[in-house]
């Protein structure tokens, strides 16, 4: 699709780094101030919505780093930005997996915060052209 | 709390993935949507197979 002058300079304007950082910090954000909506609203209603379950299912947020194994899982979760600080100021999750279904839900949130990278990235390939 | 199964769980990991690989990693919407479909594909149709695999192992 060709993209006018006016808009091509609108989004080639400005930091370069905005989009990547508004886009980890909130899912889709990256793609909205591209004006990339449809894409930004796919996005973010799959990253917030795999975060939601995760939640729901008693998935345990990663809050210390005591070993190998958290320290990946803290990594992962710090994916999802805001989400991530949100839910460790309101006590969101469980502190320690006890059912099954918190195991996935744990799983969910990590790969919510991996998915949100990967969208924060694909981002910041539209914003330098690298992506159309 | 939410109570899913595992084929549940698995099919909601699966839409909400390829929805996001579909859109990062292809450049227009039709091969977004084909590339999205494939990894879906892929991800459930892995699940069941291995799910087959390990009954049989275990039987």
């Amino acid at each position: 699709m060709a993209t006018s002058p006016n808009k091509k300079n609108q989004a080639e304007s400005g930091f370069v780094y905005l989009p990547l950082i508004a886009g980890w910090l909130v899912p889709g954000a990256g793609h909205f101030l591209l004006r990339k909506w449809g894409r930004g609203a796919l996005l973010s209603l799959s990253i917030l919505a795999m975060f939601s379950i995760g939640i729901a299912m008693q998935g345990k947020i990663y809050a210390g780093a005591h070993d190998i194994l958290e320290i990946l899982g803290m990594a992962g979760d710090l994916g999802n930005g805001l989400l991530y600080f949100v839910s460790r100021a309101a006590g969101w999750g469980a502190d320690q997996v006890t059912i099954t279904t918190g195991d996935y839900g744990t799983r969910f949130i990590v790969v919510a915060g991996l998915l949100n990278v990967i969208a924060a990235v694909d981002a910041h390939n539209l914003r330098t052209g690298r992506k159309v | 709390m939410l109570h899913l199964d595992h084929f549940a769980a698995v099919v909601l990991f699966a839409l909400f993935a390829s929805v996001v690989f579909g859109i990062t990693q292809r450049d227009t919407p039709p091969r977004m949507f084909r590339y999205g479909l494939y990894c879906f594909v892929l991800f459930v149709g892995a699940v069941i197979v291995l799910s087959w695999v390990m009954h049989f192992i275990a039987h």
